[in-house]
């Protein structure tokens, strides 16, 4: 890696740390929680814009897979995880290192999902694409609510019986948003490459792609995968954060949202997802004085936004530095190779 | 990469600049919270419980207020949404900055606020919530009223005694703990009276369509019905089972307890039963008394809600003046340690689970009106 | 057995709604290839604006059949205007903008139609004020059947057999089926095809309308987020019987009526919203072209 991304990442380490100091002693808690859910929405609209965005699969039951991460990575701390920071005695530096195991947790079997999903699904086209994930969605978010050992129709509380001292809870924002840009560095790293190419192939046309060679399919559930890998993550952190979740947050509602912040951010464009999903989360709770009017403003944004602008805010250019890294990558010109 | 980093930060400071509109709280008012169904589905449970708390409140103001102070309310809306419930009482506890919780009257609604109040060591007393669970979150939880292990056993006494049945058949609402709760101890006294369970179907809250299970019910001959669900769906429940044939008397729990009964379920309902925590035309004068100022007020007979909510904030209000203090701990012991309240719903004494011991009453439906029927007593 | 048939009547019953309301997804697909999630919430404004109109006319304690047609066909006609306003202000002007946009623009107005209902009627829920007295009609041994049901089940299939009319008897019918199967084609024809799609819109939402006021009459509770799932289920109902398929719609919804109440009666409630969705996937994976659709190929 070369001297000026190593200061970069340099730079970057220490204004998460510094986040992480300052957030708590500054924020008053309830602020820390909308930053959070920025973030979290951040990550998974930047997952969701892989398979919507650059491979051109209508996918409309993300939070579905935003459910199966929250939901494990949850079972995984109560259960499992609590009794382990009981004994290593809940300190900083323990606490830091056993965070990152239920949000890789969440994340795998979120991808498990995923793979469950996309092998039968990614059969079809377009709209029965679309109607089948929506149902997948929901399947997965009823099957969860009866579920009485993560607490069913009641919600799940972060809170382990055994261990009532335990704080599973995550709250820094430094981790969230350190996450975040982990998230965006990936798929960027993903699809702004040679192989990378594959997924825009898909996208453009995939009987064309199919016919030079590219194996489309594989292209396709390696997209869902990845996705939902990233979809589970966010929902690890959401779980972890607010330290309580029910079905109701992960509806097909939610997943409406999720497309919402693609398709206005420009499907295609990884800075169009993260704008659209900071604007769009951070602006209903800034618009809360307005009551019932917020849904109403925000419904009849996306209407209009879909027919006076239908490309969304970006299209499917980028902000500077990921608009760096996309013409940077592409002047390879590697062959067509997908993940390894 | 950067772009991110970038993007939050200006969020951030964003976010810190709309800071500098922050809440506070006037020196000379105590606030207390409350979080309840406003609006929604159960939207009586909450709308009666916080003119019940406001009523308390103001006549506590009007005798001088509370070690000097007097005494606010902030009411927060949960819709008669489960996981609202519990951001409605994070808002309370830390935008509001309230000494006490009261709240909430649906059980599933107070187990998703009471671990917040655990959390933040804020006292919660819920007016009306009935499955034993919720008092079980933590040492700061408390409630007013009676639990379902008790209220369960009442009408399946109730059933097997006063209306001799052997076959009983039960339809509740798996998505309420409160519905979960109260069926499950029916049926324990059910059996262990020698009854027959003929029949045990659920529902969701928010359905509209229950002639499946009904069919299902009819076929299997019971005598009575147990349907310990929300008013809502009952009013629905008792039109279709009319519909379908069914003769047998429905009989339910405190969830009844709605004019919104009367009002969906019509003739529909006429003749069942329910057990509840008081009766409004009961002949006790504290109650008649607390009727009459309650009618005056707000032009309407107080139900079960109401009074529930009154004795809550007049068990919080007794507690602040014993403990001295608006502090957590303090106010906590206090409450615990409450003996022998005078309350509209009966003498309160909280015992070391944090419940009250109390009687409970049986209404019957008749005329299109709750009328009394009779007390049961807490052993 | 008599528990089974009354099980049946149930289901064919609470079908028919789901029929109806599929009606209106299906005929739009065909003739736009849109699937119109605001479809639902027509369905509610119906419930509401029928709830409205009893209470304005005064219809509330006084049960009647004419009351009750009253406010069917005021129902109705609000509907089928708000049906053509949709199409004219959300769809029309994403003509040709591919198939995503206009998806987009469907949720869109899905949610904007659900928190204005929530504002404009307030979010409790509402009580059907009963235009007909609830007796039973018609008794056959433990089977029985009220006069509600009664009327829910001849409505709807009078309303089916018209819509099956105008569609294969009418010159607008043929306009539509023209439409369906080939726009370009039945423009060059001289069909006109924006009117034809703008009554394909307020048909399908009289439909819905209908439903609607059925429910309102059968399971009297209201609230502006109603459509939400019978919208799902609904228009799972179309896919089942193959979407773009008149009979397919009233098939499919018959027969996702059925199925639910055999399920809830018979194995559980908890999973009557999950057997809908259930469907929708093994249809997909294993005839996705529905029980009546056809299949299409791929012209590259």
């Amino acid at each position: 890696m070369s001297s000026a991304s190593l200061g970069r990442i340099a730079a970057l380490v220490l204004g998460l740390a510094a986040l992480h100091w300052l957030a708590p002693l500054v924020l008053n808690p309830y602020y820390v929680t909308i930053l959070a859910r920025i973030g979290i929405a951040i990550i998974a609209a930047v997952s969701l814009q892989l398979v919507n965005g650059f491979t051109g699969q209508f996918s409309i039951g993300h939070a579905g897979f935003m459910a199966v991460g929250a939901y494990s990575s949850a079972a995984f701390s109560v259960y499992l995880g609590a009794s382990v920071l009981d004994s290593l005695g809940g300190g900083g530096l323990a606490r830091l290192a056993y965070f990152p195991f239920p949000l890789v947790c969440g994340g795998i079997a979120a991808a498990v999902a995923g793979l469950v999903v996309a092998v039968p699904a990614l059969r079809l086209r377009g709209d029965y694409l679309a109607i089948a994930t929506l149902g997948a969605g929901e399947i997965i978010r009823i099957a969860i609510l009866n579920i009485d050992a993560v607490g069913g129709a009641r919600g799940f509380s972060l809170a382990s019986a055994a261990h009532p001292s335990v704080d599973l809870r995550f709250e820094s924002l430094a981790g969230v948003y350190g996450v975040a840009v982990l998230t965006i560095a990936a798929i960027a790293r993903l699809v702004y490459s040679g192989g990378g190419l594959a997924f825009r192939a898909v996208r453009e046309d995939e009987i064309a792609a199919e016919s030079l060679g590219v194996p489309t399919t594989r292209v396709k559930v390696e997209a869902f995968l990845v996705s939902s890998f990233f979809a589970g993550v966010a929902g690890a952190l959401f779980a972890h954060t607010e330290g309580y979740i029910h079905t109701n947050s992960f509806s097909f509602v939610r997943s409406f949202e999720l497309v919402a912040f693609v398709v206005l951010g420009g499907l295609g464009s990884l800075s169009g997802a993260v704008l659209a999903a900071a604007v769009l989360t951070a602006l209903p709770e800034g618009l809360r004085g307005l009551g019932e009017w917020r849904m109403i403003l925000y419904s009849l944004l996306l209407i209009l936004t879909m027919i006076l602008r239908p490309q969304g805010l970006l299209g499917q250019r980028e902000l500077l530095p990921l608009g760096a890294v996309r013409r940077a990558r592409s002047r390879k010109g590697e062959p067509w190779r997908c993940l390894k | 990469m950067r772009g991110a980093a970038r993007a939050a930060v200006c969020v951030v400071s964003w976010a810190l600049g709309a800071l500098a509109c922050g809440g506070g709280q006037g020196g000379d008012t105590i606030v207390v919270g409350h979080v309840a169904s406003m609006t929604g589905d159960t939207a009586t449970f909450g709308r009666s419980a916080d003119q019940g708390i406001r009523m308390a409140v103001e006549e506590a103001n009007a005798a001088g207020g509370v070690l000097g102070k007097k005494l606010s309310v902030v009411t927060e809306d949960d819709r008669s949404v489960t996981e609202e419930a519990r951001s409605a009482a994070q808002k309370l506890i830390q935008r509001d900055q309230i000494i006490a919780l009261l709240g909430e009257v649906a059980s599933s609604r107070s187990l998703a606020a009471a671990p917040e109040a655990q959390r933040a060591k804020v006292p919660m007393i819920s007016p009306g919530s009935t499955n034993p669970k919720v008092t079980e979150v933590g040492d700061y939880i408390f409630r007013a009223c009676f639990i379902d292990p008790f209220q369960g056993a009442v009408m399946a006494r109730f059933a097997a005694d006063e209306l001799h049945a052997k076959r009983f058949a039960i339809l509740f609402d798996f998505k309420q703990d409160y519905s979960v709760g109260l069926a499950e101890f029916f049926r324990d006294t059910v059996k262990k009276n020698g009854g027959e369970i003929v029949a045990d179907e659920r529902y969701t809250s928010g359905d509209i369509e229950f002639r499946a299970q009904l069919t299902t019910i009819r076929a299997a001959n019971p005598d009575v019905i147990f349907v310990p669900g929300y008013y809502t769906e009952l009013g629905l429940i008792a039109k279709q089972a009319r519909e379908l044939g069914i003769t047998v008397p429905l009989l339910g729990g405190d969830g009844w307890d709605s004019e919104k009964t009367l009002e969906i379920g019509g003739d529909a309902v006429e003749g069942y039963f329910f057990s509840t925590h008081y009766a409004a035309d009961s002949d006790n004068p504290r109650v008649q008394e607390f009727v009459k100022r309650f009618t005056a007020k707000y032009g309407a007979t107080p139900d079960a809600m109401a009074a529930l909510g009154y004795d809550s904030a007049g068990i919080l209000v007794d507690a602040l003046k014993r403990a001295g203090a608006t502090d957590g701990a303090k106010l906590r012991d206090a409450i615990a340690a409450t003996s022998g309240f005078d309350g509209v719903t009966g003498k309160i004494s909280i015992d070391p689970q944090r419940n009250a011991r109390k009687d409970a009453v049986v209404l019957k439906i008749e005329g299109g009106k709750f009328r009394y029927y009779r007390t049961v007593s807490a052993e | 057995m008599e528990n089974l048939l009354q099980q049946l009547l149930n289901g064919v019953t609470w079908g028919s709604i789901y029929a109806l309301i599929a009606l209106g997804y299906t005929m739009v697909y065909g003739v736009l290839r849109l699937i119109n999630f605001a479809h639902g919430e027509v369905y509610m404004m119906g419930a509401m604006s029928g709830y409205y109109t009893a209470h304005w006319l005064g219809l509330a304690g006084a049960p009647s059949v004419t009351g009750l047609v009253v406010v069917l066909v005021a129902s109705m006609l609000v509907c089928g205007l708000l049906g053509a306003l949709i199409e004219r202000v959300a769809y029309r002007p994403l003509r040709g903008a591919g198939r995503l946009a206009p998806l987009i623009t469907a949720i869109g107005v899905s949610l904007l139609l659900q928190n204005a209902g929530q504002l404009v009627f307030g979010a409790d829920p509402k009580f059907f004020p009963p235009l007909l007295r609830s007796e039973e009609v018609f008794r056959a041994g433990e089977v029985a059947i009220s006069n509600i049901q009664l009327t829910v089940l001849v409505t709807a299939l009078l309303l089916m057999g018209a819509l099956e009319y105008i569609v294969q008897r009418t010159r607008f019918g043929r306009a539509m089926r023209a439409v369906s199967y080939d726009a370009p084609a039945a423009a060059l024809m001289g069909v006109p095809v924006d009117r034809v799609i703008a009554g394909t819109f307020v048909l399908g939402s009289m439909l819905a309308a209908a439903a609607g006021i059925l429910v309102g009459l059968s399971n009297p509770k209201i609230d502006p987020l109603m459509g939400l799932m019978p919208g799902l289920k609904a228009f799972v109902a179309a896919v089942l019987g193959g979407i773009g398929s008149v009979p397919g719609a009233m098939v499919g919804g018959l027969l996702l009526g059925v199925i639910e109440t055999l399920v809830t009666g018979y194995l559980s409630s908890t999973y009557r919203d999950a057997i809908a969705f259930v469907i929708l996937v093994v249809i997909l994976l294993y005839r996705p072209t529905g029980l009546f659709g056809a299949s299409t190929t791929e012209k590259v």
